[in-house]
This record gives C-alpha cells, sequence and structure tokens, in this order.
C-alpha cells in the first residue's frame, strides 16, 4: 500500500508518455511504417497462408525446366533459376530475416539491461569491469566482428547467426542502460524507496528498470534493423546462412550472380528487405524523437 | 597540457581496448572448432608426420595464451607473420592497402562535399521541400542494405547504361572507384548532411551570430565564416569516426566489384581458412579504428573552445 504512494512520481513520465502516444498515431512516420512492419509479422508468423495467394505456396517446389522465367500469372514475382517460385520464397524468407533480428536483438538488450544495471547500480570495480569489456566490444567494426566469428562457427543456422549478431550488439545499448540507471539511482523516489526501507530487488525491478527501459527499447528497434541488413550481408556474402534455410540475403545473392539476364531474381527480395529495414529505421527514429525531451517544448 | 593528459589517458584506456580485441580474434580464429591444418590440406588426408611438423612450425602446441603472446611481440616489431603458405602476411597487406586506401579515401571525399553541401542547403531553405525531399532521399538510400545497392548500380550504370566499369581496377583512379566509392559514401551521407543541418540550424539562432549581424558584419561572412566554423565539430567528429570505418569496411564493397584490396584479401584468407592473414589484416583494421577514434578525440579538444578550457 506505501507502494502506491511511492509510484506517484513514477506516475508523472506515464502521462507524459500515453500524451506522446497520442501525438505518435498522428505522424505519418509512426503509423505508415508500423503498419508495414505489422504486415510482416503477421507474414512471418502464418507464410503458408501468404505464400500460397497466387497459387504456388511451395517455396520448394521447383521446375528446372522453367528457370528464371519473368513474372507470370501464378508467379507474380517470376522463378528463380532452379525454377522455384519467387513469391513464396520471399514471403519464407521474411520468417527468416524478422526471426533472425527478433531472436538476436532480444538476447543483445538482455546482456544490455544485466550488465547497464550492475554497471550503474553498484558502481566501483563491477563499473570498471563491465565499461572496459564494453569498450572492447565496442572496439570492433560490428560486420568485422561478426565475420571472423562466422568462419570459425561449424553449423551456421539461424540460431548461431542471430546469437553472434547478438554477442557484438549489446554494448551500445548496455551504456546507454548503465548512464539511466546511474542517474535514476540518484533521483528522489528511488532515495525515497530506499528510505522506507524496500529491498533491492524490489527498488532495481519496480522503480529503477522501467524507468531505465524505454531508451534502450527505442534503440533496439533501430538495432532489429541493423541486425536484418547485418544478417542478409554476411548470407551474401557466404558466411551467413546456408541452404536450405530460406533467405533474402541468399536469393539476392543467386540473383547478382544473374542479373544481367534476369533482373527480376535481384530485384524483389531487394525490394523487401529495403522496405522493412527502412520501415524499422523510420519507426525507431520517429519513437526516438517523440520521447526526446529536448524535442519536446 | 590538459589536452595532452586526456588524450593520454585515452591512450591507455585504447591499449586495453586493443589486447582485448586482438585476444577475441586469435582465440575466434585459432580456439574455435576447425582445424586450420586440416582445412589446409581440404580433402586430402595428411600424414601425421606432418601435421606434427606443421602444428610446430605455427606454433600451434603452445598454450593459447603463449601464442598470442608471441604473436603480439612480432607485431609490435612489425611483423604479421607468415600464412599456412609461408608468404608474409605484412607482404600481403602491403601490396593490397593502395585500393582500400584509394577506395575509402575516394568515398571519404564525397561525404564531405556532398553531405556537407546538402546538410547546408537543408538548413538554409529549412522547412521546405527542398529540405525536406534531401532528408527523406538520404534516408531512404541509406536505408538499402549495401550489397542490394551495389548491385543495382552494376546492373544500371555498368550493364545498362555501360557507363562505368563493372568490377576490377584495371581502368585506374577515378574510373574504377566511382561506384564503389559511391555505394560506400551514401552511407555516410545521410549521417553528415543531419549533423550539419542540425548543427548550423542550432548556430543561425545563436548568441554570437546575433552580435556578428548587429555589428554589420556581411550575411555571407556570418554564415560563412561565423556559423561554419562553429558548425563544423559535430560532422568533423563524425567524418573522422568514419573514416576508420571506411578503412576497415570496405570488405563487402571490395568483394561486389572484386576490387584487390585488403578486405578482399581478408574474405579470400576466410574461404580457404588462413589464420595468420585473417588474423593480421584483422587486427591491422582495428588498429587503424583505434587510432582514428584517438584522433577524433584530439581532433574535438582543438577545435571545441568548450572541451579545450573544461576542468
Amino acid at each position: 500500500m506505501s507502494d502506491n504512494l511511492l509510484s506517484r512520481p513514477a506516475a508523472g513520465p506515464s502521462t507524459h508518455r500515453s500524451s506522446a502516444g497520442k501525438r505518435l498515431l498522428r505522424q505519418p512516420g509512426f503509423f505508415i511504417p508500423g503498419v508495414v512492419l505489422l504486415v510482416l509479422v503477421v507474414i512471418s508468423a502464418f507464410p503458408a497462408l501468404f505464400a500460397g495467394i497466387f497459387g504456388n505456396g511451395d517455396p520448394r517446389a521447383c521446375n528446372l525446366s522453367n528457370s528464371a522465367q519473368g513474372p507470370s500469372s501464378g508467379h507474380p514475382f517470376g522463378l528463380d533459376l532452379q525454377g522455384c517460385d519467387i513469391w513464396a520464397n520471399v514471403i519464407y524468407g521474411t520468417q527468416t530475416s524478422i526471426s533472425v533480428g527478433v531472436l538476436s536483438t532480444v538476447v543483445s538488450v538482455l546482456i544490455a539491461i544485466a550488465l547497464g544495471t550492475i554497471a550503474g547500480l553498484y558502481g566501483g570495480w563491477a563499473d570498471w569491469l563491465i565499461s572496459r569489456l564494453t569498450e572492447i566490444f565496442l572496439g570492433f567494426p560490428f560486420l568485422l566482428a561478426a565475420i571472423i566469428v562466422l568462419a570459425s562457427v561449424g553449423e551456421r543456422t539461424v540460431l548461431t547467426v542471430s546469437m553472434v549478431l547478438a554477442v557484438f550488439g549489446w554494448p551500445t545499448m548496455a551504456r546507454l542502460v548503465r548512464s539511466s540507471v546511474k542517474s535514476i539511482r540518484m533521483s528522489e523516489y528511488v532515495l525515497a524507496a530506499r528510505t522506507m526501507g524496500l529491498s533491492q530487488a524490489r527498488i532495481i525491478l519496480r522503480y529503477v528498470l522501467p524507468n531505465a527501459l524505454s531508451p534502450v527499447l527505442i534503440l533496439a528497434t533501430i538495432a532489429i534493423g541493423a541486425v536484418i541488413v547485418a544478417e542478409s550481408s554476411l548470407t551474401y556474402l557466404g558466411i551467413g546462412l546456408e541452404p536450405p534455410v530460406i533467405s533474402w540475403g541468399l536469393q539476392i545473392a543467386a540473383g547478382s550472380r544473374a542479373f544481367q539476364t534476369a533482373t527480376h531474381i535481384l530485384i524483389f527480395p531487394s525490394i523487401f528487405l529495403a522496405v522493412t529495414v527502412l520501415s524499422v529505421i523510420v519507426l525507431g527514429d520517429t519513437l526516438r524523437a517523440a520521447f526526446d525531451p529536448k524535442r519536446q517544448q | 597540457m590538459r589536452i595532452a593528459l586526456s588524450v593520454l589517458q585515452k591512450f591507455g584506456g585504447l591499449v586495453i581496448v586493443f589486447f582485448g580485441v586482438t585476444f577475441i580474434i586469435y582465440y575466434a580464429v585459432f580456439a574455435l572448432p576447425g582445424d586450420p591444418i586440416r582445412a589446409l590440406a581440404g580433402d586430402k588426408a595428411l600424414s601425421d608426420g606432418i601435421i606434427q611438423s606443421l602444428r610446430a612450425k605455427y606454433n600451434l602446441d603452445a598454450p593459447l595464451w603463449e601464442q598470442y603472446t608471441s604473436y603480439i611481440g612480432g607485431l609490435l616489431r612489425g611483423d604479421f607473420g607468415i600464412d599456412f603458405r609461408g608468404r608474409d602476411v605484412g607482404e600481403q597487406m602491403a601490396a593490397r592497402w593502395p585500393v582500400t586506401i584509394t577506395l575509402a579515401l575516394s568515398a571519404w571525399a564525397l561525404e564531405i562535399i556532398v553531405g556537407l553541401g546538402i546538410g547546408v542547403v537543408a538548413a538554409l531553405k529549412k522547412g521546405t521541400w527542398i529540405d525536406k525531399g534531401l532528408l527523406a532521399s538520404t534516408v531512404i538510400v541509406s536505408c538499402i542494405p549495401v550489397f542490394v545497392l551495389g548491385a543495382l548500380a552494376q546492373l544500371f550504370f555498368g550493364v545498362r547504361l555501360d557507363l562505368l566499369p563493372v568490377a576490377g581496377v584495371s581502368d585506374g583512379w577515378p574510373v574504377s572507384y566511382i561506384l564503389p566509392a559511391s555505394v560506400i559514401a551514401i552511407f555516410g551521407l545521410s549521417a553528415v548532411s543531419r549533423l550539419m543541418r542540425g548543427s548550423v540550424l542550432e548556430n543561425l539562432n545563436a548568441d554570437y551570430v546575433r552580435t556578428a549581424r548587429a555589428k554589420g558584419l556581411s550575411e555571407q561572412r556570418v554564415i560563412g565564416v561565423h556559423v561554419m566554423r562553429n558548425s563544423l565539430i559535430p560532422a568533423s567528429t563524425y567524418l573522422a569516426t568514419d573514416l576508420g570505418y571506411l578503412l576497415g569496411g570496405t570488405v563487402i564493397i571490395e568483394g561486389i566489384f572484386n576490387l584487390p584490396g585488403v578486405g578482399n584479401l581478408l574474405f579470400s584468407a576466410i574461404r580457404v581458412h588462413e589464420g595468420p592473414t585473417i588474423v593480421g589484416i584483422s587486427t591491422a583494421l582495428i588498429l587503424i579504428f583505434l587510432v582514428t577514434s584517438l584522433i577524433v578525440d584530439a581532433l574535438h579538444a582543438v577545435l571545441d573552445p568548450r572541451v579545450r578550457h573544461v576542468r
């Protein structure tokens, strides 16, 4: 019951947040990418429903004698080099890309929250150690690091590729969590909670974390886009996902080998990839602007 | 003095980062599953004797820590080691650097000229369609993954229009470098122009600009000298960091356009599991990256009077 009194200061930002929420809904920079992403998420949850719309829903039903045929009825995006339906492949590729993006980002957010909270809350040698570790991982150019590690990983599946990208994706977010935890730790409502004798765990879970999270979650939205680009780039280079996984990176790689004769193989997966990444980044950017107190007057 | 001290402090931090990063690379290449000697042989089986002597030659049986320290020892003397075929890694890299450096500098020049230009124009035309159009188009183009952009550029400018070479460097600078440099420059472009636009806008309303106007300076001089000088700080910091990325980030673009640079060498080394080459190139790239970030900090202190006088 004493919690009610204490949570009032925390309620301040939340009313401010809901008005920001209303303003957000009216912004084209929010609802357009929001709707696009919603559609993509639904597609990746039920690819079978969407793949079959034009009557050829099986991405692995291929006929070599129709190799690289252009768009026709039943095959709106045409057929690839193996004579497989490109529409069905692009739909199943959506599932792969979204899975890698979300899986990898969730893991790096969790790592970032754990390390950032410890560093920000306890300070001292734990902070020193975690900050150095963060700097070491920031010292790698992202793709270079992923290339080196993936080259030594045996089997490259959706899971392993996501994990490797997560291992190099957390440092920026951990820094952000650390600095917000540090400033919240000193705030009056946390001090009040401490004076009332609440346990450390309760203070962290109820007062510190909820308020430290929103900047990280916004950064995480943009990170999903970066991960999707990284996965498809690595796959394109031949050190990301491997067949039989269906992935935009693999389709674009195949398409770019044959782009002089059959442009459509390259173009359609590229459009899907570019639109997905664009939506994620525009959405993240709009969110960042909406929740940035500096830009709110 | 204070600058020197803070740069020294930063340098201390970078030394820790350097050892951490190189150790992780070393570990990833030599300790993760996958035997480099066996990979070297391909499908053929090597006799035990040959495997033993190769392992001894490359010091692979020593504990990883010892291998790593002896490697770093060589590195400090400027020795990048030899690869599994007995070629000097340093020499191989030296032959490739000119291509990578030319590519990175060309892209960098494009970012500076076009990026700063777009930023200033957008700021001066704030709120108009020119402003919105410029910003939106840089964001949209920068969201297209580099390999897609590269392939599309090859298709349209190389094949359809037949204007520029699709691959290789046989036509020399600038012809062979125009396409690849433009493709990687596009990414930095959106950040540079946004930073520049923001800081120009901020500075246009600053007190010192009002003072400059009040004392009767021409508009050209106010914008060209006072606003520009201070607006360049955020963009130049970004540009300096970006040069580090450009030098290390050309792996993909060199692959797409088949340019014989360091990134391409790293790539072929990965394909044939040439551990020493992979470690050598990655170490060199990370050194460049760390050194640029050190320079950025010093530059920041020199350019920004607030940083210079703080403390």
